[in-house]
């Protein structure tokens, strides 16, 4: 996947770049960087449940930094390990607008080799910026 | 690596930042901590410190305590104090995500000789009896209604359930409630992510603890004495965890609505988006205050449910009630919190917000709100250091009026997660301490490689420099023999 961890940008947290073509993908990235400090092994999620979600925001930054956070929310609020199963950025007006369908299924221990709780995206060092032919977004989750 | 030239050595523990550092800082910033602690600190915690010390209505100086390290906004050991009269902020980057994590240490009359043989059987028990790990629900059904009720009453919810003692409660910062909580303050989706978490220990650096009290790490015999510590080989519960999901999403909620208020609205400029604040005496900032206080007692019924859950395994492990195994807390204390406290500046006493992110307040003795046993020896301060190297309790002491009475909160780290999980596994970390006396149960073992202890600082040398800086002092160090992680 197009993501890294980054190993000295924050010391007690975690860090990682993400990157893709288009914001749809930068996005995409993102949120499986996010789940799979939860759940090292994506692969053993299983598309379950559905989640719809949308989202306007100015600027493609802040509209990432709400994504990440909708990932964290499910994963309190119903105990759910999602990932991008559809997005779509889109602008309107002078906004972005954001739909996506994410698909995944409620934590088992058993079975999701589970790390660490992150416990909000922060906007320490955040960025998203287009660099040459990609978006590239930096990203620190609270731990 | 600190470039120590630019700090002027105020003390052997001490550390200053001049005004003259960076535009717009309107107080010194502060560093405590030996040189060899502020020597290794990230560079970011200078330019996050000096980035407070520009906060409207700080006054003195913008502080670190001797295990700081970066963190957001303010660096994780960062200190400040804003003049409420004098358009003080309020900012969530100065309390930190998870509101009120702390600690809470809860003595027995058990030996460790009494303890090692049932040590496998009471770990195993309490890792199924208290929730942990990466989104762990509570045990106990609580109905939204009776969230609100948790969130504006803090411990005593837990109390009127038959969850702990009254003298809980006194042993508890503001005695485990918060005045001025108001659930009407925080959103349905903070409600949505903590409604079922309610006793649940989560996960990260988040951890309980059986720890032992051995004679030769006894540095005051009379105040342990007095703190409860006077067995030998005493056996003691020491946990830390926060107001979990609920708390992280207060602080993300209000971080937005700063946001967007502070430049338009009140004309605050920061060079740190998770700086955004508003003053204390603002719409906003005083419905932050109040929806910070909720997570706050959010996390004191967090940890009473956490302590009922400990005392009935103690009791059902070793046959007795707890009350007969002398369960009695010490202390609870808050690390990261804003609280309205009374200070003397320049001779003047003022109203205050003291911010402190990842550090403990420490009051001296005699001081107002300490509970009457502890009036003579000051309060207790529970400084956890890393799972396999050691904990202490420590008291707060008269000198430490410099720091509005705050101390370190825990070791700090100096290595990040991503690195410590390439260093060490897991399973054969959990081996390694087996072998040394500490039996450890983890929900993940990536969470307990990156948990190892040379991801952190020294705890003996953060504790040496809070006692040589004046602003605590060292009652006894603590061993761990058990230990539960998410």
């Amino acid at each position: 996947m197009p993501y890294e961890y980054l190993e000295d940008v924050a010391v007690a947290d975690i860090a990682f770049r993400a990157w893709g073509p288009e914001l749809d993908d930068v996005f995409t990235a993102a949120a499986a960087a996010t789940t799979k400090i939860m759940a090292d092994d994506l692969e053993a999620i299983r598309p379950l449940e559905t989640r719809e979600v949308e989202l306007r925001q100015r600027e493609p930054d802040l509209l990432l930094f709400d994504f990440l956070q909708e990932i964290v929310y499910f994963k309190d609020a119903e105990r759910l390990l999602l990932l991008v199963d559809r997005i779509r950025v889109a602008a309107e007006g002078a906004s972005l607008l954001l739909t996506a369908t994410l698909k995944g299924e409620r934590i088992d221990p058993d079975r999701h080799s589970l790390r660490a709780d992150v416990k909000a995206v922060t906007l320490h060092g955040f960025s998203l910026v287009r660099t040459g032919p990609y978006w590239e977004a930096t990203v620190v989750l609270d731990i | 690596m600190a470039p120590l030239k630019m700090l002027r050595k105020v003390s052997d523990v001490l550390w200053e930042i001049p005004t003259s550092f960076k535009p717009g800082m309107r107080v010194p910033a502060r560093i405590y901590g030996t040189e060899k602690l502020v020597s290794e600190m990230d560079a970011v915690v200078f330019e996050q410190v000096t980035n407070v010390a520009c906060l409207p209505g700080i006054v003195r100086y913008a502080l670190c305590m001797p295990d700081g390290h970066s963190g957001y906004g303010f660096p994780i050991g960062g200190v400040a104090a804003m003049d409420i009269a004098n358009g003080g902020v309020i900012s969530p980057g100065g309390i930190g995500f998870d509101i009120n994590c702390g600690m809470r240490l809860v003595l027995t009359n058990l030996t460790e000789r009494e303890v090692r043989p049932r040590l496998k059987e009471l770990v195993r028990m309490l890792f199924q009896r208290v929730p942990a790990g990466v989104g762990s629900a509570g045990s106990v059904p609580i109905r939204r209604k009776e969230f609100r009720e948790v969130i504006e009453k803090g411990a005593r919810w837990c109390l009127e359930r038959g969850c702990g003692w009254q003298e809980d409660l006194d042993l508890t910062e503001s005695g485990g409630c918060m005045a001025g909580a108001d659930s009407s303050a925080v959103s349905e989706r903070a409600i949505d992510r903590g409604v079922d978490q309610v006793g649940t220990l989560g996960s990260g650096n988040h951890y309980l603890e059986i720890q032992v009290a051995r004679r030769e790490n006894i540095a005051d015999e009379e105040l342990a004495r007095s703190l409860g510590i006077h067995i030998a080989d005493q056996v003691v519960v020491m946990f830390h965890c926060g107001s979990r999901g609920f708390g992280h999403q207060v602080a993300s909620d209000y971080l937005r609505i700063f946001l967007q208020v502070m430049e338009q609205k009140y004309g605050i400029h920061v060079t740190d988006r998770e700086l955004a604040c508003a003053p204390f005496d603002s719409p906003e900032g005083g419905n932050y205050f109040a929806a910070m206080q909720c997570a706050v007692n959010m996390s004191f019924a967090n940890r009473q449910a956490i302590l009922h859950g400990i005392r009935e395994v103690f009791s059902s492990v070793f046959g007795r009630p707890a009350e007969r195994l002398g369960m009695h807390m010490v202390y609870d204390v808050a690390h990261n919190t804003a609280r309205i406290e009374e200070h003397t500046v320049d001779g003047v006493r003022k109203r205050l917000l003291v911010h402190r992110k990842g550090a403990t307040r420490a009051f001296g003795p005699g001081m107002a709100e300490l509970p009457d046993r502890y009036r003579r020896t000051g309060q207790p301060v529970i400084i956890g250091g890393s799972m396999e190297t050691g904990s202490y309790l420590l008291v707060g002491v008269g000198s430490g009026a410099e720091t509005f009475y705050s101390t370190a909160h825990g070791s700090g780290r100096t290595m990040s997660r991503t690195r410590a999980r390439k260093l060490w596994h897991g399973r054969k970390l959990q081996q390694d301490m087996e072998k040394r006396g500490i039996y450890v149960l983890s929900t993940s073992w990536t969470g307990l490689a990156e948990e190892a202890r040379d991801a952190y600082k020294s705890i003996d040398e953060v504790v040496r420099a809070t006692e040589l800086a004046g602003i605590s002092r060292p009652v006894v160090r603590f061993d761990p023999i058990g230990n539960i992680k998410g």
